[in-house]
């Protein structure tokens, strides 16, 4: 506390540990932009597991549902999309043009095999679910031990 | 994004934290300007209608969304390529907007946000009288 009484007469200017502190979580935030380990394909998907189907969660904002290609073969899954940009007539000026548009496309391969007929998708809030039950003939079975 | 675009400036985040420990994210913006009005397109994945928080103080216009993750039930995550958190960001607008007529709306995840300019700003000319 040596500073910031040494520095009193700085109150409401520079303080160094207010400054520290939202660097800190600058820095936070940056990094955490990057803590996940990303295929490096767009979309991102994250992936949901239980003994008997996966969830695939991809956020796809702004999207028509309608052009959105889900594709699934043995064990994998194709995710097809295309975003249009926004229809602009002339005298707009853009400030900013960050959001992304255009085709995208991603496969994934799951440890098992998918059951193709009971794969379900929905689409809420710009984020797309994926439900892939694993097929029938793969899950375990339980064998029962007759004693003689 | 050239120092050219006077109307829409991002202003600096403030050095305040959230009580609500999430990440927060900054979303990606669209900004148009039309001879009536400025419109902020933001991607805002798992938005809603309901969570999204405007304000527009002075000339600081803040957005802040809450996002509520929906998460698969029984289901253990088991890879993540993107994380899940609020959104914020903020701007300073130095046009006049006519704050009684501004509209969001929430679409797929896309927040649109219609700020029309005032009616003073959209047209004014001065005439040059004789001296």
């Amino acid at each position: 506390m040596l500073w910031t009484t040494g520095l009193g007469r700085f109150a409401g200017g520079f303080d160094p540990w207010t400054q520290l502190g939202s660097m800190e979580n600058e820095m936070n935030q940056m990094l955490s932009r990057y803590a996940y380990p990303t295929s490096g394909e767009f979309p991102a998907f994250n992936i949901w597991g239980s003994p008997d189907q996966v969830v695939v969660t991809t956020e796809v904002p702004g999207i028509d549902p309608n052009l959105i290609d889900i594709l699934v073969a043995g064990s994998t899954l194709t995710v097809r999309g295309l975003r249009n940009p926004e229809q602009v007539e002339k005298g707009v000026s853009y400030h900013r043009r960050e959001r992304w548009h255009g085709k995208f496309g991603k496969t994934i391969e799951l440890p098992f095999t998918i059951e193709a007929g009971k794969v379900e998708a929905r689409f809420s809030k710009g984020i797309l679910y994926i439900t892939l039950p694993r097929s029938e003939a793969e899950k375990p079975k339980k064998v029962t031990v007759k004693s003689a | 994004m050239s120092e050219g675009t006077k109307g829409v400036q991002e202003k600096e985040r403030a050095q305040v934290e959230r009580t609500r420990s999430t990440n927060v994210y900054t979303p990606d913006v669209d900004i148009l300007e039309k001879d009536d009005s400025i419109i902020v397109l933001a991607d805002m994945p798992g938005v809603g209608e309901s969570s999204v928080d405007i304000t527009l103080e002075k000339d600081v216009l803040s957005i802040y969304a809450k996002v509520e993750p929906e998460v698969p039930e029984k289901h253990q995550l088991l890879h993540a390529e993107y994380g899940v958190g609020d959104y914020q960001r903020s701007f300073t607008i130095s046009n006049e907007i006519d704050r009684e007529k501004i509209v969001a709306t929430v679409k797929n995840g896309v927040l649109r946000l219609v700020l029309p300019k005032a009616k003073a700003v959209q047209t004014k000319k001065i005439s040059v009288q004789a001296g």
